[in-house]
């Protein structure tokens, strides 16, 4: 069966060439800091499940040590913008057919792979379609480009050294919060959350709730971890058990609550940070900056319809 | 109740302020909320590494990396830059806001992957946004580019909620099973339609606005 195993593998083969084409880079001065940092991330897709919980544990540390004191450094670009200009002309718009596969893949797969589950791991089934959309479109665009392998490779160095160490951030922030929740923050954050409301106050409890998603959301940078917490701090006992608001709005609406917190944080890095190296902007908060105001009225009009809808 | 365990936070708000770079100051927030609360070195270790194996489908994205690089190399972005210019009536507002729609129904029908910040935004709605605002300077272009992530994330937050069998959706269920209280997936979901319209309609007169400020 094709599953998360069969993912990881290919994603390995990327950064371990990632490191291989670093390590050859004369034009970068810390090549040999780079092709240890994505080396390890390789390793760790590669053989993560075999090294063990603390081996695991040793990697992530030497890997932060990598990035974090070495610095990583950056190549040069492979190409410039006067070829690609020329390139353009000879292409024209069939490079929009290429750039398409991936998303009509993804389409295609997330439909066709639930109905055959012997054959696609049915929970991953997205994350499986978007790897197959990509190595289909690496395969027909090298033919169709008359490119070698290593050039698409080359520029897949381009643009991960573009990223650098933000290429690693959401995974590390979404292990730091699963470390929160067994330290017991969330549950810390939700006594004092409730410990606040002033007693009998069905307003109160429900912007209690529904700030409070949005506060804890933007802490641990996932409004997934922060549900759980709330909803048993407040949600759970205050506004279904004790005011009999409506479970499926009070659980949905506050789920959107925390939505609003992932705008509005640079702890949800996959959204707001790594968007920011991507499009190598100068101010690495420049999304959550341009997100806030969309936000904090959207949160406003979630509160309101707690309030209304749940009590009906 | 251990107040302590929440230093962690302290040292991400600190860490993030002086600009420490942002993977040690994540270790070290790991290490403070989790010595705090108790665990020994090397268990902390052990789950930190557990917990970093476990999300490695966080990273294996990056896997598209090669493919969108390739099409860049071959004028991908000048491509979506061409195309839109030739395009009479092709504002930066409604650019946005057609894309905005676009990734709200692809999400509510389940198909978050369709696009991305790297599948799309980077080789094709940002050169396209840049080529309908035509920036007077730089500090213009980030504000245009960092709009056009910005929509990408409105439009696949609040419209994946409405498809019933997304990660949040049966995270909720789950919950409220547990608790004995038993839903549909579809009685959750449907109550993410009115936010929906709601963050529509907000980010788009936000777009609206953002393109008038700019042609002052």
């Amino acid at each position: 069966m094709i599953g998360l195993a069969q993912v990881y593998i290919v994603a390995g083969l990327v950064f371990a060439a990632n490191a291989a084409l670093s390590a050859r880079d004369a034009s970068n001065p810390k090549r040999w800091v780079n092709a240890g940092f994505w080396g390890l991330l390789a390793l760790s897709m590669l053989a993560g499940d075999r090294l063990g919980d603390l081996g695991n544990g040793v990697l992530v540390i030497v890997l932060v040590g990598v990035a974090g004191l070495g610095v990583l450094g950056r190549g040069a670009d492979v190409d410039n913008a006067s070829e690609r200009q020329a390139r353009a002309a000879i292409h024209g718009n069939r490079l929009f057919l290429l750039a398409l596969i991936i998303p009509a893949t993804a389409l295609a797969g997330t439909l066709v792979f639930k109905a055959v589950p012997e054959l696609v791991d049915p929970k991953q089934v997205t994350l499986v379609s978007l790897a197959l959309g990509a190595v289909l479109a690496l395969g027909i665009g090298l033919v169709w480009l008359r490119e070698r392998p290593v050039a698409a490779l080359q520029e897949g160095r381009r643009l991960l050294d573009a990223l650098s160490w933000a290429a690693i951030l959401p995974q590390m922030l979404a292990s730091l919060g699963v470390v929160f929740s067994a330290a017991g923050l969330g549950k810390v954050v939700g006594s004092l959350m409730s410990g606040v409301i002033p007693d009998g106050s069905r307003m109160g409890a429900v912007l209690a709730y529904g700030l409070g998603m949005a506060l804890l959301t933007m802490v641990m940078g996932n409004a997934f971890a922060a549900f759980p917490v709330m909803a048993a701090a407040i949600g759970l006992p205050l506004l279904i058990q004790q005011y009999h608001g409506d479970p499926a709005v009070v659980a949905a609406v506050g789920m959107l609550c925390g939505f609003c917190g992932t705008l509005m944080t640079p702890m949800a890095a996959n959204f707001n940070i790594v968007p920011a190296a991507l499009l190598e902007l100068k101010d690495r908060n420049a999304v959550v900056k341009m997100q806030v105001p969309t936000a904090l009225p959207l949160l406003g009009f979630n509160i309101a319809l707690l309030y209304w809808a749940a009590f009906r | 109740m251990n107040l302590w365990v929440l230093s962690g936070i302290a040292v991400m708000v600190a860490g993030f302020a002086l600009k420490v770079n942002p993977l040690l100051v994540v270790l070290l927030a790991a290490a403070t909320s989790g010595l705090a609360a108790g665990l020994d070195p090397l268990a902390l270790i052990a789950a930190f590494g557990k917990a970093f194996n476990d999300t490695r489908y966080v990273s294996a994205v990056w896997l598209v990396l090669p493919v969108i690089g390739l099409l860049e190399r071959h004028g991908l972005q000048e491509r979506a830059r061409s195309l839109i210019a030739g395009l009479k009536g092709a504002t930066l507002p409604r650019l946005l806001t057609g894309y905005l729609l676009l990734r709200q129904i692809t999400a509510a029908l389940g198909l978050t992957s369709v696009a991305g910040q790297a599948q799309t935004v980077r080789p094709l709605l940002a050169p396209m946004a840049l080529a309908a605002a035509d920036p007077a300077d730089e500090e213009d272009a980030e504000r245009v580019k960092a709009m056009a992530a910005a929509t990408d994330n409105v439009g696949l937050f609040f419209g994946e909620d409405i498809f019933i069998a997304i990660g949040s959706i049966l995270l909720m269920k789950g919950f409220l099973e547990q608790q004995g209280i038993l839903l549909a997936p579809f009685d959750l979901s449907v109550w993410a339609i009115p936010t929906a319209f709601a963050a529509f309609t907000i980010h788009a007169l936000r777009l609206w606005h953002f393109g008038r400020r700019r042609q002052r």
